[in-house]
C-alpha cells in the first residue's frame, strides 16, 4: 500500500542525524539573506511604482555576467567586480526606469505587466545571443568551514553577511534620510508626496536605483555561489516572487521574514527528501497560504 | 498676494469650475464656502498644482503659476493640506513632520521649525514617535497642519479641516486654526460649516455650482442670508 511514496522511501526521514538538520537550517538562513535582498529590491520598486519588474531577477542576472566578465576576463578582483556589478546595477535600474517604466507609468497593469514581462524574454535571448547558454562562473577557491561537526561553505557565508549588512544598510537609508523617508511616503500617499515638493519623478529614479543597486549586490553576491547562464532569471524569479507575496507585496518586514520562512522550507525539505521536493513543498505552503491569508503573512486585518 | 483669474477647471468630462475669481492679500484669512460639490475641492487643486487650470491665471506675488506641477508650486510657499488630510498613517508624527520639509529651503531651517510646530502643537511632541494612522481626527488635523508649517509657507490652503470630526472637534480644530493664524499666516480655507468658519476670516467668497456667487467682508455679510445661501443654495 505505500507504493506512492517508494521512490523516496529508500532514504527514511527517521534515520537523518541530527547535525544534517542543524546543518541544513544554517543554510537555510544563509541562502535567505540574499533571497531577503532580492525579494526587498523587487518589493521596494512595487512599494513605490506599483509595478512588479517582472525582469527584476533576470537584471540581476545581467549584473553576474558583469562580475563574471570583471573578474575572470578582464581580472579585477572579486571584490572590486562586485563593486561593479553593483554600479551596473544602479544604472541598469535607473536606465529601466527611464526606457521602460515611465512611458507606461499610467498605462493599465496588464499592459505594465506584459512591457516588464516582454523585457525578460528580451534580456534572456539577448543575454544567449551574446554569450550563449554556458554557465559561466567566477572560480573561487574559498574553502568549506568546519563549525560544530557542520559543514559551510564560506562563500555563502560571505554572502550571507554582505546580504545582512545590505538590508541594514538599506533600512537605514529607508528610515534616517529624507529622500528614504520620502520613499517610504509616497508608498502610502503618491499625491501627498507632491504637495510636500517632491517631485514624482525623482522619487521614482532614486528608488529604480536603490533597487537597481539591491540587485547589482545580489548578482555579486550570487556570482560567487552559483555560474551565470541566461536563463538564471528563471530559476531564482518564481522564488523571489513568492517571498514578495508571501510576505505582503510592497511589506519591507514581511519580505524580509518570508524570505527566510521559504529558505528554510527549501533547505531542511532538501536535505529530507531531495531539493525538489523542498520546492513542491514551499510552492504548497505558499499557495495555502494565499488562501489563508491573501494579503501575506503580515497583513493587517482590516 | 494670490491671484485666480477668471479660472475654468474640470476633470476629464466635467467642469467644476466656471470663470472662477479670487484675490487672497497677505496676512488675510479668506474663506471660500458653498455646498457639497459646488468646486470647492477643485479650486483649491488648481492652485496647488494638482490640477492644470483650463483657462485663466493664477498668480502668486506678482509670478504666474497656472499649470505648474504641484511640487514646484510648494516651493513658491503655497502650502496645501488637502482635503482627507492625507497623512502618510504608517510613518511616526515625526516622519510625517519631517516630510513637510522636505523642500532643501524648508530642510535647512527643519530644526527650528520642528520646534515651532511642536511649541504651537504640544500634543504631536508627545505622540512624535506614534504612528500618524493612530491618532485622534482632531490630532490627525493638527499634524496636517503641523506638516504643512514645516514648509515653511506663506500661505496656506485648508480643504475642510472640520469634514468628519464630532462637533467638539470641529470648534478644537477652528481653535487650531485660529493659532495657526495668530502666527500671522495667510490663509485661504475652503468649509461647509459656515457659521464657524465666518467667525475666524477676514473675507468670504460663496461658491454655488461653480461659480463665485458673493463675497464680502466676512463681518458685514449678513450670517443669515449667507449660511441659507450656501446651504440652500436659495
Amino acid at each position: 500500500m505505500d507504493l506512492s511514496l517508494a521512490p523516496m522511501g529508500e532514504r527514511d526521514h527517521e534515520m537523518i542525524e541530527p547535525i544534517f538538520l542543524a546543518e541544513a537550517a544554517v543554510n537555510g538562513i544563509l541562502l535567505g539573506g540574499v533571497l531577503a535582498l532580492l525579494a526587498l529590491g523587487l518589493n521596494l520598486i512595487f512599494g513605490v511604482l506599483d509595478i512588479v519588474w517582472i525582469a527584476y531577477v533576470d537584471l540581476v542576472m545581467l549584473c553576474m555576467y558583469v562580475v563574471y566578465f570583471l573578474v575572470m576576463v578582464y581580472g579585477w578582483p572579486v571584490w572590486l567586480g562586485g563593486l561593479g556589478g553593483l554600479a551596473f546595477g544602479v544604472l541598469l535600474g535607473i536606465a529601466v526606469h527611464l526606457l521602460i517604466i515611465t512611458p507606461i507609468l499610467s498605462s493599465p497593469p496588464i499592459n505594465q505587466l506584459l512591457a516588464t514581462g516582454g523585457l525578460l524574454f528580451f534580456i534572456q535571448s539577448f543575454a544567449t545571443f551574446l554569450w550563449t547558454t554556458d554557465h559561466r562562473s567566477v572560480r573561487l577557491t574559498l574553502p568549506i568551514i568546519e563549525v560544530g561537526g557542520m559543514f559551510l561553505s564560506f562563500a555563502r557565508l560571505v554572502a550571507f553577511v554582505l546580504s545582512i549588512l545590505a538590508v541594514i544598510g538599506l533600512y537605514l537609508f529607508l528610515t534616517r534620510t529624507f529622500i528614504g523617508t520620502a520613499i517610504r511616503a509616497v508608498s502610502q500617499d503618491r499625491g501627498a508626496m507632491a504637495l510636500m515638493g517632491a517631485s514624482p519623478q525623482r522619487v521614482y529614479i532614486v528608488t529604480s536605483a536603490v533597487g537597481g543597486a539591491m540587485a547589482g549586490i545580489a548578482g555579486a553576491l550570487l556570482s560567487i555561489q552559483y555560474s551565470v547562464h541566461p536563463y538564471f532569471g528563471a530559476a531564482f524569479g518564481p522564488i523571489t516572487f513568492m517571498i514578495c507575496v508571501l510576505g505582503g507585496l510592497g511589506n519591507m518586514v514581511g519580505a524580509f521574514v518570508a524570505a527566510f520562512i521559504l529558505s528554510e522550507i527549501i533547505s531542511i525539505g532538501g536535505v529530507i527528501w531531495s531539493t525538489e521536493m523542498g520546492y513542491v513543498i514551499a510552492f504548497v505552503i505558499f499557495i495555502v497560504m494565499m488562501f489563508l491569508r491573501p494579503g501575506g503573512i503580515f497583513a493587517r486585518r482590516e | 498676494m494670490l491671484e485666480v483669474r477668471n479660472v475654468t477647471a474640470g476633470y476629464a468630462h466635467f467642469t467644476a469650475l466656471w470663470d472662477v475669481s479670487l484675490r487672497v492679500d497677505a496676512g488675510e484669512a479668506v474663506a471660500v464656502v458653498g455646498p457639497n460639490g459646488a468646486g470647492k475641492t477643485t479650486l483649491l487643486r488648481v492652485i496647488s498644482g494638482v490640477i492644470p487650470p483650463r483657462s485663466g491665471g493664477l498668480a502668486f506675488e506678482g509670478r504666474s503659476l497656472a499649470g505648474r506641477p504641484a511640487h514646484e508650486i510648494v516651493a513658491h510657499g503655497i502650502a496645501h493640506v488637502p482635503e482627507g488630510r492625507r497623512l502618510f498613517p504608517a510613518l511616526t508624527v515625526a516622519d510625517n513632520l519631517k516630510m513637510g520639509a522636505f523642500l532643501p529651503r524648508a530642510r535647512r531651517a527643519y530644526g527650528e521649525s520642528l520646534e515651532r510646530v511642536y511649541a504651537l502643537f504640544p500634543v504631536l511632541a508627545e505622540r512624535r514617535q506614534q504612528r500618524a494612522g493612530s491618532l485622534s481626527g482632531a490630532e490627525q488635523q493638527m499634524l496636517a497642519l503641523g506638516r504643512a508649517l514645516m514648509s515653511r509657507p506663506k500661505l496656506i490652503l485648508l480643504d475642510e479641516p472640520s469634514m468628519g470630526l464630532a462637533p467638539v472637534m470641529v470648534l478644537r480644530v477652528f481653535d487650531l486654526i485660529r493659532k495657526v493664524r495668530a502666527e500671522g499666516y495667510t490663509i485661504l480655507v475652503v468649509e461647509q460649516n459656515v457659521r464657524q468658519v465666518l467667525k475666524l476670516v477676514d473675507r468670504a467668497y460663496l461658491l454655488e455650482v461653480g461659480r463665485i456667487k458673493m463675497e464680502g467682508r466676512a463681518d458685514e455679510l449678513s450670517e443669515q442670508e449667507f449660511v441659507r445661501k450656501a446651504y440652500v443654495g436659495l
